[in-house]
């Protein structure tokens, strides 16, 4: 009952992925990597790698802040904080250098007091970069974790006369293991397949990544078979990182409560709320300044949009919800598959392939998808079709770590109860799974339709006479001078996802008191 | 639910053509087929003689154009591919897909051109081009700006065709000399795009002094912003010319449609919509000659130009050059 539908979209995935990659490799075998493409691959590593880190090492104390603070307005910070990850690249990286540029804020205000300016370009801009696009990400992760510990568990800390350090070694310490490397994989992965983030911050040639190597490969060579390799090269670091994770990811010891409002008894001293304060302050400042750059650029001329524009918008949106549906719906179905199997390999061989999507190479998956169909059907007449199923595909993967950890603690408190009720099936998933997972499913839902709206994608080889996306459009206004236009439609774009996110994150916490 | 549904089925049906006239389908880059390209005035105007359809489809950029060519190899329902450059007509030629078209046309390019497989609809020369406000007095040849501490964004050659150009003008002006003047260049560059959009865009936010674009760039601005502050830096050089061309394939479902369409690629009505929508010279100056904007600016006493054969030739070469020296 949980493995046939689990299977399915496992497979669906798994052909999608893998057979677009065989389909360009066409009849040859894999190609040996040159020596460009190994010094590709280190960097593209590394970058990751360091990216991760750094974005979950900021991301967990901002996390615990967030968790043991409630303020006027912490609701909408929450939400906003979302924003840098649905951003098109070009777009994040110019708001980025709004404020951290040559002739950004930061240096204009170094300039007025007499200090040297500050350089972005390297490999800390790369790095800087991706904190910025997928901090908000891995906060909402490790954020997620910490709203998953009961009250109870708080109340009895605070009986027992548990300082901030006890709360940390007994409550906070066993859920980040559970946490954190899920966070870490999800981030390394996406920051595998980074391209012109990490080649404009990276200031040339030295920062040339796998995905880039792709690039030249198809386009100006034409080398369908070397492509391929390279791609099979990022799902085989990706599953590398799977598989490193499933290793060190513990399941959370939290047990189950009553879902009482949370009460924080431990964090009431001066310091630790100065602290977190502090912490809260900066990041908002660190992920809302670029986004305050852009929206005053885009502002003025919102309503001087062509009319193109806003079609694409309204296409936009109709391709992210049914999208995102598809996503969280096959991400449930995998979550609870891998979660009933615990640490089995079945479970593992189905996050893994929940997982590949995320090292997916757009270009070899839409190139392999125009293969697969072309000459039979004309590939104009799948543009919108082919863009749903595919940013559903590549959203699956943040739809599933984002409910895995409620999924698992469900698991873990109400599994043995359900199983000694003889409950499965459509009766276990209507009774239990989903009405104690609406917080994280609407979070996902959120996710997805928000990441739907901004992904580019494959459209380009599928794009039709009035079959543009809203981010396509947003290119398609820098590529012509229109620069002041861009930054207008990228706002909308901005705006109209996180209203999309906005309305399922809410919808998901409905009579939810916290 | 309903209403979803009908706005659906309005967006879905956008696509659809009409089902009695012939279509003539031609493949193009994205900025072509923008409603602030040339495209809609283009399909306007051609359809008002034709009688026909014409479906313009937007796929990528100029370099993907021919990526998309070799997926379809034939098979498909392309007549047109319109937006390549002599960077990559020879690679184009070299599939066989393309068919001579057999047209004698006059242009006035400032070079001879004649090919049997495509045709040029408008050209461009490159330049640095920079903000006289902030850069007064900018270097004068490309040895003088990798002599000079002027910061510069350029695309990638390895993803982007004016990053393509930039690298064969640096071996059309200096030959074997091309690896010092990149190893010159190293320390002016401020980073590499990959594509135009990025690197002008960078540009326009202040993160560089020069960019790698057009000598017409500040027509756009001076016309559609009235900004004449943007000019483009006259090289001692010469300048080096992007040629963009047309071609129809040997698979083209509608062969005549394709010749008489390639024909009015070269007539004033397709020609005068060019200057105000690509920004670029058109091959064939219009009656009414270009547009007041285009008379000031920069006009290169020489002009190069590798044929693409060399192009094509120097190319592997010339990437390797520029990233050993800029990848030290």
């Amino acid at each position: 009952m949980v493995w046939l539908p689990a299977a399915t979209v496992a497979g669906a995935l798994v052909v999608l992925m893998l057979g677009t990659l065989a389909t360009v490799l066409g009849q040859t075998g894999l190609p040996r990597p040159g020596a460009a493409d190994l010094a590709a691959m280190r960097f593209t590593v590394t970058q990751a790698a360091v990216s991760a880190a750094v974005s979950v090492l900021l991301a967990v104390p901002v996390a615990r802040a967030l968790a043991r603070r409630r303020f006027a307005g912490r609701a909408a910070l929450v939400s906003a904080l979302g924003a840098p990850f649905l951003l098109p690249v070009i777009v994040a990286v110019l708001g980025l250098l709004a404020i951290f540029g040559r002739g950004g804020v930061l240096n204009t205000g170094l300039g007025a007091v007499g200090l040297p300016p500050v350089g972005i370009y390297g490999f800390h801009g790369v790095v800087l970069a991706h904190v910025f696009l997928n901090l908000p990400l891995a906060v909402r992760i490790v954020l997620q974790g910490w709203q998953s510990i009961p009250a109870e568990r708080f109340r009895l800390a605070a009986a027992l006369g548990f300082g901030p350090r006890d709360v940390w070694r007994h409550l906070e310490r066993p859920m980040l293991r559970a946490v954190v490397p899920g966070a870490l994989l999800a981030i390394f992965v996406i920051c595998l397949t980074s391209f012109a983030v990490a080649l404009i911050l990276g200031g040339g040639p030295r920062a040339t990544t796998v995905e880039l190597a792709i690039y030249q490969a198809i386009r100006f060579d034409f080398d369908l078979p070397r492509a391929a390799m390279l791609a099979a090269v990022q799902f085989a670091l990706c599953g590398v990182a799977v598989l490193l994770a499933a290793v060190v990811i513990a399941p959370a010891g939290a047990g189950g409560g009553l879902d009482r409002p949370v009460q924080r008894f431990d964090s009431a001293g001066v310091g630790l709320r100065l602290w977190d304060g502090l912490l809260i302050v900066l990041v908002g400042l660190f992920l809302l300044a670029p986004l305050a750059a852009l929206a005053l650029r885009g502002l003025a001329g919102l309503a001087d949009l062509p009319l193109s524009v806003w079609q694409a918008a309204l296409r936009s949106v109709l391709v992210a919800l049914p999208s995102a549906a598809l996503a969280v719906g096959g991400a449930l179905v995998l979550g609870i598959a891998i979660v009933r199997d615990g640490a089995g390999w079945r479970g593992r061989g189905i996050e893994l392939a929940g997982m590949l999507p995320l090292a997916a190479s757009s270009l070899v998956l839409g190139t392999g998808l125009f293969l697969t169909v072309f000459p039979q059907i004309d590939p104009a007449r799948l543009a919108l079709p082919v863009t749903t199923l595919v940013n559903a595909a590549l959203a699956l993967p943040f739809a599933l770590r984002l409910i895995l950890p409620d999924l698992r603690q469900l698991e873990a408190t109400q599994g043995r109860l359900a199983r000694s009720l003889g409950m499965d099936g459509m009766a276990r998933l209507r009774l239990v799974t989903l009405p104690r997972m609406r917080r994280p499913l609407g979070f996902a839902l959120g996710v997805c339709a928000a990441l739907s709206m901004g992904d580019l994608g494959v459209i380009a080889l599928f794009a039709a006479e009035g079959g543009e996306t809203l981010p396509l459009q947003v290119y398609r206004l820098m590529g012509a001078y229109r620069t002041e236009a861009a930054a207008s439609a990228a706002l909308l774009l901005v705006g109209l996802s996180l209203a999309l996110f906005w309305l399922f994150d809410r919808g998901g916490r409905l009579d939810a008191s916290a | 639910m309903r209403l979803p549904l009908l706005a659906a089925a309005l967006v879905l049906s956008g696509g659809m053509a009409c089902a009695d006239r012939p279509v003539l389908t031609v493949l193009t880059y994205d900025s072509f087929v923008a409603d602030w390209g040339p495209g809609p005035a283009v399909e306007a105007a051609f359809e008002s003689v034709c009688g026909c359809d014409l479906r313009l489809i937007g796929a990528g950029d100029g370099a993907a154009l021919l990526a998309r060519v070799r997926l379809e190899a034939g098979r498909g329902t392309t007549d047109v591919v319109l937006g390549l450059d002599t960077n990559l007509t020879a690679a184009a030629t070299a599939t066989g897909l393309f068919a001579p078209h057999g047209i004698t046309a006059r242009t006035d390019l400032p070079v001879p051109f004649d090919d049997p497989h495509f045709l040029p609809f408008d050209w461009g020369w490159f330049a640095f081009v920079h903000d006289r406000t902030r850069m007064p007095d900018p270097p004068r040849s490309l040895a003088a700006l990798a002599g000079s501490e002027a910061r510069i964004v350029i695309q990638d050659p390895r993803s982007s065709t004016p990053g393509l150009g930039l690298l064969m003008w640096v071996k059309a002006a200096h030959g074997d000399a091309a690896a010092d003047i990149w190893r010159g260049l190293a320390d002016n560059i401020v980073t590499v795009t990959p594509g135009w959009s990025e690197a002008y865009g960078l540009f326009l936010q202040g993160e560089a002094d020069m960019v790698l674009s057009y000598t017409t760039s500040p027509a756009y601005h001076l016309i559609a912003e009235g900004d004449d502050t943007k000019a483009a830096a006259p090289f001692e050089e010469g300048h080096y010319m992007q040629v963009e061309v047309a071609g129809m394939l040997a698979s083209a479902p509608q062969p005549d449609l394709a010749r008489q369409f390639l024909e009015f690629m070269l007539s004033d009505a397709f020609q005068s919509i060019l200057p105000e929508t690509n920004w670029m010279y058109p091959a064939v100056t219009p009656a009414a000659g270009l547009p007041e904007g285009f008379a000031g600016l920069h006009v290169p006493e020489r002009s190069l130009l590798l044929t693409p054969d060399e192009a094509q030739a120097l190319r592997d070469v010339a990437v390797q050059e520029w990233l050993d020296a800029l990848a030290r």
